[in-house]
């Protein structure tokens, strides 16, 4: 199910007042079964799939906590009767057996992600090498797997970690996994964040109803009147790699910046209005990130919760690891300046190498990657350069021109790692990068090139018009909530603010017959 | 303490650390630092942070990184 | 207490400028059929009716072209109507016969069989055009599930605006003339007038045929129509009006004659059968698609004294209300008549 299909609507409309009426005990167990309803309606592979990581988790996680268990009673009881070095060995056994139990349950729930998002992509090139039939390509992306196992491995790591006990009760965790609003794009949720949140009953208030709605109703509007609309000419610009060349290009990376914020953070402000529905905070995925003035920055501020989970779950330990510290301490010789940055090198790298592959099984996504982490590392160096350079012009540094010459650098340079996510090679991608500064043909930018796109110049004038008012909520939201601000004039206020944005939904929108229902970009990861 | 200070003072000559007390949650210590700073904690404390501690609760302040250090200190022993 | 009452107040306020507005937006949009694509306006017209009809004739655009219902008053007395649009469907035919059997109930219904080829609906637009008129009600609601094509929803035949808003882009004078309004009466009880002459210069040379017969689907739509003429004591008589383009196909003309024989209808193939004297020469006004008023007035002729004679329709003339009714609608009809003479 879409977040714009009638099928959402109509589901969202009958859950919410069984969710109020019943007692309020058993709201969460309304929700485990729509979502088991959502979950079904998507396929019934894509359940069992889920079933699959549900039960292997829910079974690790009470194994590790039975270990721990075992491990305290049986070093008490060792206190009297053994020696110190003994009782290190007993908990160093008790350790490994955790840590096998961990790998294991990774393995098969890491394993079921990578074979459905490489399965076709491998069945593809075996059968290009072999001239087999190619065989996988019917294992479909199932809906929001890359985001409830990241949400799942997170829950087992904690558990693993005892920053949290294991759950109890695999119906808990079962709506933990299953959550629906979480399934079309994330965010990538922490268990303790939100079990508070989904076990407690929740009773109706009209302020979060209302909160809500307006954050859902600027969620459909930003995807339905800017994003759908601008994607249109995106695809037809990534579709010819070999006509729309040089200054297109350019526009091309513009309108796909505009293009992805709108449909992400759209599809995110509609999960999190339907989180206040229910009286469940989803954490924010996004700040204002094409505010950023570097790489680094804007990836803390953009998919925040992706950042945390590769950040908790694989830099840090990756980076702090035995072997990488050995590495590092052999490396001393070489100066410490060599010695303090391999790590630091490999886990960046190694981290957005993964982060690449979980966006996408085509190889440019890799090299998406490895350009993010690369660019991020050499800024990272250039700091002190960097830092010459202020103390040498404080006034121009410290100027409001030169804080938005930054932030329009980083949308370009960001913008410009993105081709590689526009284009089906690595190839066209730096190619048509390459031609932004060979190729002179602003007359074609300016003059009818984009009239040939598949959108009137209305639509442009619409999504315009659209980038304006995120581009003033964005600015209004640096001094607080905006939509606090709205709400805090009363009721009415809020009420007109969201019968506007449907309207305007209604009226600008692009949906119905002769417009594809669009699908979130970020579906299907 | 004054160890600890001084690798601080090494990655960002321009904040106070005596002082500031969200040194993770305003990203003023971003990932490179942390681990810039686990790895010259190990050379000069000769203690491994783990990644479990890795949490705003440790390293939002240079008084709760020095407790940390403290008490992985006295495990060791 | 006080602030209750103005927020309950304020927001209902709210809610009925929104749906104030989107209703006027609704009819903004949509299209008016007002000076091309007029056949959209067809069906909804029937609804301006003033007197019943003895005579109902469903069917496609060689209904609506073929057959004036002002000359076989003029001629016989005997009133009637026609219930067709652009590539009318048989499912289609069924459900305007089920909606008008809610108001009136005819003594003969005539249909004609050549879109009982498709058994799959053909165009979104032309969807809109005969389901768009339909007043609501279950036959509409039927009407329309057997009608969508693939992407087509529902939804949007009950809120129009959610399949027209884009028009916003094109909107016309038309669209502000006729905002809350409905143009003028464009048809004569559901006949539409062209009066060129366009002469049908060649036989059309017909494809082979995939398969020699009729669909199935639509053979049954018209078996429910057979009986649901029967339960309502209609005389069903099945027709192929005389236009020779598109090709109707002996095959399809057999199965026809066998469905009509198998239920005793009467089936008249007026291609075969042109006792009315159609001349392709001067008769039609788009080389043998449609009759030009000449052809549909030579056609009535002929066609009225058969119905007249074979299931005694009574001679309305006379009649005040009839006499009134039909009077007006000469009158405009022959002044469009001169018009384009």
């Amino acid at each position: 199910m879409q977040f714009t299909s009638w099928a959402f609507l109509l589901f969202l409309a009958v859950l919410l007042p069984v969710y109020y009426l019943v007692p309020k005990r058993m709201q969460w167990i309304v929700l485990l079964l729509f979502d088991a309803l959502f979950v079904c309606a998507a396929g019934t592979l894509g359940a069992v799939f889920m079933l699959v990581t549900i039960g292997t988790v829910y079974g690790a996680a009470r194994w590790i906590d039975a270990l721990f268990f075992r491990q305290r009673s049986r070093i008490a009881a060792m206190k009297q009767t053994h020696t110190k070095e003994e009782r290190k060995r007993e908990r160093l056994r008790f350790e490994a057996k955790r840590r096998r139990v961990l790998i294991g349950c990774l393995v098969v729930n890491v394993g079921i992600l990578f074979a459905l998002k490489y399965g076709a992509a491998i069945g593809r090139l075996s059968a290009t090498l072999f001239h087999t039939r190619a065989f996988g390509s019917e294992l479909m992306l199932t809906m929001g797997i890359s985001f409830y196992t990241f949400s799942t491995v997170g829950y087992l790591i904690d558990v693993y970690r005892e920053t949290i006990p294991a759950e109890k009760n695999p119906f808990r965790l079962a709506l933990f996994v299953s959550f629906f609003p979480l399934l079309v794009q994330g965010p990538i949720c922490r268990f303790l964040d939100l079990k508070n949140d989904l076990f407690t009953p929740h009773a109706f208030s009209d302020e979060r109803f209302l909160k809500g709605s307006l954050r859902i109703a600027w969620g459909y509007w930003k995807k339905l009147i800017v994003a759908d609309r601008l994607l249109v000419a995106v695809k037809a610009l990534c579709a010819r790699p070999d006509v729309y060349r040089g200054g297109v290009v350019l526009l091309e990376m513009l309108l796909y910046a505009a293009c992805l914020y709108a449909d992400f953070t759209g599809g995110i402000d509609i999960t999190i209005g339907i989180g206040e529905w229910l009286g469940i905070g989803i954490p924010e995925n996004f700040r204002r990130p094409y505010f950023s003035k570097g790489i680094a920055e804007y990836w803390r501020r953009w998919h925040i919760t992706l950042g945390e989970w590769f950040r908790t779950y694989v830099y840090y330990p990756l980076s702090v690891s035995k072997p990488m510290r050995a590495l590092s301490t052999k490396l001393r010789r070489l100066g410490t300046g060599v010695s303090r940055r391999v790590p630091v090198y490999l886990a960046t790298m190694l981290v957005w190498a993964l982060t690449g592959a979980w966006h996408g099984s085509n190889p440019t996504f890799l090299v998406w990657g490895l350009l993010n982490g690369a660019v991020i590392l050499l800024s990272e160096e250039c700091k002190p350069l960097y830092a010459r350079f202020h103390r040498r012009f404080p006034r121009l540094t410290k100027s409001a021109f030169y804080r938005g010459f930054t932030v329009i650098r980083t949308v370009l340079l960001l913008s410009s790692l993105r081709l590689l996510d526009c284009y089906s090679t690595v190839g066209d991608a730096f190619s048509a990068f390459g031609s932004m500064f060979t190729t002179w043909n602003w007359n074609l930018v300016l003059f009818g090139g984009i009239q040939s796109l598949g959108l009137k110049w209305t639509d442009y004038l619409v999504a315009g018009a659209g980038v304006l008012l995120m581009f003033a909520v964005s600015m209004l939201q640096r001094k607080g909530p905006v939509r606090e601000r709205i709400l805090r004039r009363g009721p009415v206020i809020g009420v007109c603010a969201i019968l506007l944005l449907v309207g305007t939904v209604l009226v600008f929108g692009r949906y119905g017959f002769g417009f594809d229902a669009g699908q979130f970009i970020y579906n299907r990861f | 303490m004054e160890p600890l200070l001084e690798i601080l003072h090494d990655l960002h000559p321009d904040t106070d650390f005596t002082r500031e007390t969200r040194l993770l949650d305003d990203g003023i210590l971003v990932s490179f630092d942390i681990v810039m700073l686990v790895t010259r904690i190990e050379e000069e404390y000769g203690v491994l942070i783990p990644a479990k501690a890795i949490t705003p609760e440790h390293f939002n302040s240079a008084t709760a990184l020095y407790a940390l250090i403290r008490t992985l200190l006295e495990q060791d022993d | 207490m006080k602030r209750t009452v103005r927020t309950i107040i304020g927001i209902t306020l709210a809610l009925a400028v929104f749906f104030g507005a989107l209703y006027a937006l609704t009819r903004l949009v949509a299209p008016k059929y007002a000076e091309t694509a007029v056949e959209g306006r067809l069906v909804r017209e029937y609804y301006d009716e003033q007197t019943p009809h003895d005579v109902l004739l469903l069917g496609d655009c060689e209904v609506f072209s073929n057959f004036s219902p002002v000359t076989l008053y003029r001629e016989y007395g005997v009133t009637s109507c026609i219930r067709g649009s652009a590539q009318q469907l048989v499912w289609q035919s069924y459900y305007l016969l089920e909606d008008t059997l809610k108001t009136e109930t005819p003594k003969v219904v005539v249909y004609n069989v050549l879109a009982l080829k498709y058994a799959k609906p053909q165009s979104e637009a032309y969807n809109r055009m005969t389901l768009d008129g339909m007043r609501w009600g279950k036959a509409k609601i039927g009407a329309i599930q057997a009608s969508m094509t693939d992407g087509e929803d529902f939804l949007s035949y009950v809120f129009p605006l959610l399949r027209f808003h884009d028009r916003w882009t094109e909107l016309t004078k038309e669209d502000f003339r006729y905002w809350f309004k409905n143009a003028g009466p464009v048809s004569y009880k559901g006949y539409l007038m062209r009066t060129e002459v366009r002469p049908a210069t060649e036989t059309p040379i017909p494809k082979p045929l995939e398969d020699p017969h009729l669909p199935e689907t639509s053979m049954a739509w018209l078996r429910k129509m057979a009986k649901l003429c029967e339960q309502n004591g209609i005389e069903l008589v099945l027709i192929k009006s005389p236009s020779i383009e598109p090709y109707w196909y002996p095959e399809w003309d057999a199965d026809v004659r066998a469905f009509a024989d198998a239920h005793g209808l009467r089936y008249e193939n007026m291609i075969e059968n042109n006792a009315a004297g159609i001349d392709m020469q001067t008769d039609t006004c788009d080389m043998g698609q449609h009759l030009n008023v000449t052809g549909a007035e030579k056609l009535s002729r002929w066609f009225g004294k058969e119905l007249q004679d074979a299931y005694g329709l009574k001679d309305h003339r006379g009649e005040a209300a009839f006499d009134a009714d039909y009077g007006a609608l000469t009158a405009r009809y022959e002044a469009e008549k001169q018009e384009g003479n």
